[in-house]
């Protein structure tokens, strides 16, 4: 079985998020990237694939040559080999459409991406990859079994979860239960030194046409301070809640 | 040429964010000057689609349609927007919008923005407002192509009653096999419990509640305000509460009405999953715990004696405005 797991290359979750440019680009300065979160559950049941069932796993990133130390971390975790698609990302079209070349190119089974970046949040990319490929596709992805040619699958809905089957090719939209928080690996020393020998190969962008463009950023209004009530007082939490927040 | 909504139900019931939708789609087809559709799968009764404004309703009527599938739903909307000519679409953020957007856009060609907040800034060029960075941020995005896919964050614009009446009309999409290439096996879905996507109020607990066996008092309160829970992230990765449960920037997003946090610090990652909430209370031993600079009310003290006293007062006041 031959996988191909998304890597989105997005601020760590600790950062403070500025602009710059007028506001049109997101301000890299002092900011830590790393694999997007949803992208590393898929990544790391994919690893589980690897050791236990005996998949090949590559990682793909569509992006700047500055996304390349979060594809060798992906290495380092595992992966066998990195593609990144030599473009800008700049919208979920255009990026799905740049995977959809390297995923027939490539002949993949089982394509994983997280069910969204967060970064744009757009949750758009590994739908409309499925789309283009005219793949079976299943999004928030909580668990997932391969046996042949066929997956099970549990999808998170609102209020429980559903159980799906479906056939290879498959493009899988994963988040957190895929596998668990605690199953994540860090690179040891050996993975992070072999990673480096490991091939990343760089191909350069096809037809890939954006659809929308961001055209500006803007940051939420600045709060008022917070009311403190008195936990000897809290009939007056219930007025402020009913009265003056409408919430209850 | 109407701006087309894909209105859902459950149990052919309309929930509330689907009158949400229909609302805002109204206000964008009267931007456009045009009609609005909306398309419905399995809904029983859709007249009171006509007091959101909704001048006509596709009804879908197919028992194959009666577990959501993405790849179905999709074609059968991207069929609807063809026949009515549509150059807009609109659709929830709900678990399964979110799944088939993606898919119709591909169908339709169609651009698509997700987790939009406000009306489009403008129809030529056509550009919305959507929460981006889990919610520290906005972006302003054009979509540039003939036909627009628009998702619509909930809460985000709230209902808008109107004067009119619905014409329904049967509609029976063509469905191949390779729709349903995706079975649905099972469905697990607890029918008595407020999910945190629909609720109006999410109680949330964090580790300042010391173990599972405390959070009887947060499902109390829940009870009471007819609230779904929710937990933070270390809770849910002890294994105190369920996945499910975990709001933040890794977990779910929060955009209920009220969102109480009890013993919760207030980490960056989850503010970021709970700042649509509109009126954030906390309550937190620690005056220094990040969360009192992102809430709106805030009570410091020991959440031990703060939630059950403040329990029995939300109960007197249920009682007294039932």
């Amino acid at each position: 079985m031959k996988i191909l797991v998304c890597i989105s290359h997005v601020p760590d979750t600790t950062s403070k998020i500025n602009f710059t440019e007028g506001d049109t680009k997101f301000d890299t300065n002092g900011v830590q990237f790393v694999i997007n979160p949803n992208d590393e559950f898929g990544l790391t049941r994919a690893m589980w694939f690897k050791e236990k069932q005996g998949a090949s796993v590559d990682v793909v990133n569509v992006g700047g040559a500055e996304t390349e130390p979060t594809l060798r971390k992906a290495l380092a975790i595992g992966a066998d080999t990195a593609i990144r698609v030599n473009t800008p990302a700049t919208d979920g079209y255009q990026v799905a459409k740049e995977l959809a070349k390297v995923v027939k190119d490539g002949e993949y089974d089982l394509v994983i991406a997280g069910r969204e970046s967060i970064d744009y949040n757009g949750g758009m990319v590994p739908g409309m990859l499925a789309g283009l490929l005219k793949a079976n596709f299943i999004n928030n992805c909580i668990s997932l079994e391969i046996d042949g040619d066929t997956a099970k699958a549990t999808r998170e809905i609102d209020g429980g979860k559903e159980s799906l089957s479906a056939s290879l090719p498959l493009v899988i939209g994963g988040q957190k239960g895929l596998v668990e928080e605690s199953d994540l690996r860090i690179p040891n020393m050996r993975g992070i030194m072999q990673a480096r020998k490991k091939p990343l190969n760089v191909v350069e962008p096809s037809e890939g046409a954006a659809k929308t463009e961001a055209v500006k950023f803007e940051k939420p209004a600045p709060k008022g301070d917070v009311k403190l009530v008195d936990p000897d007082n809290l009939d007056e939490l219930i007025d402020l809640l009913h009265n003056e927040a409408k919430a209850i | 040429m109407s701006v087309l909504a894909y209105i859902e139900s459950e149990e052919g019931k309309f929930k509330k964010a689907s009158y949400e939708v229909a609302s805002y789609a109204r206000e964008v087809a009267n931007m456009m000057g045009t009609d609005l559709t909306a398309v419905t799968f399995n809904a029983e009764d859709v007249s009171e689609l006509g007091k959101y404004g909704v001048n006509k309703v596709l009804k879908i009527s197919n028992d194959k349609l009666a577990n959501f599938n993405a790849e179905a739903y999709a074609d059968a909307l991207k069929q609807a927007a063809e026949k009515e000519g549509s150059k807009v679409v609109i659709l929830s953020q709900s678990a399964n919008s979110k799944y088939l957007a993606p898919l119709l856009s591909v169908h339709l060609e169609a651009g698509y923005a997700s987790n939009v907040v406000a009306l489009p800034e403008g129809i030529e060029p056509f550009t919305v407002k959507r929460t981006a960075f889990t919610n520290k941020a906005f972006n302003f995005t054009k979509i540039d192509t003939d036909v627009k896919i628009i998702g619509l964050s909930k809460n985000a614009f709230g209902l808008k009653e109107t004067e009119g009446e619905a014409t329904a009309e049967d509609f029976s999409p063509n469905l191949s096999e390779e729709d349903f290439s995706v079975n649905v096996e099972s469905v697990d879905k607890a029918t008595n419990k407020v999910t945190i996507a629909d609720a109006e109020v999410v109680v949330s607990g964090g580790r300042g509640l010391k173990g599972p066996e405390n959070w009887g008092m947060i499902e109390e309160m829940a009870d009471i305000l007819g609230a779904a829970t929710a937990c933070s992230k270390p809770v849910s990765d002890m294994g105190w509460r369920p996945h499910s449960e975990h709001v933040g920037q890794t977990g779910k997003p929060v955009a209920s009405n009220l969102y109480i946090a009890v013993g919760i610090s207030g980490a960056i990652q989850h503010l970021a999953g709970i700042n649509a909430a509109k009126t954030k209370v906390v309550i937190n031993n620690d005056p220094e715990a990040p969360f009192f600079k992102a809430a709106d009310y805030g009570v410091v003290g020991d959440a031990f004696e703060i939630v059950p006293k403040l329990n029995e007062k939300l109960k007197e006041f249920k009682e007294k405005n039932a």
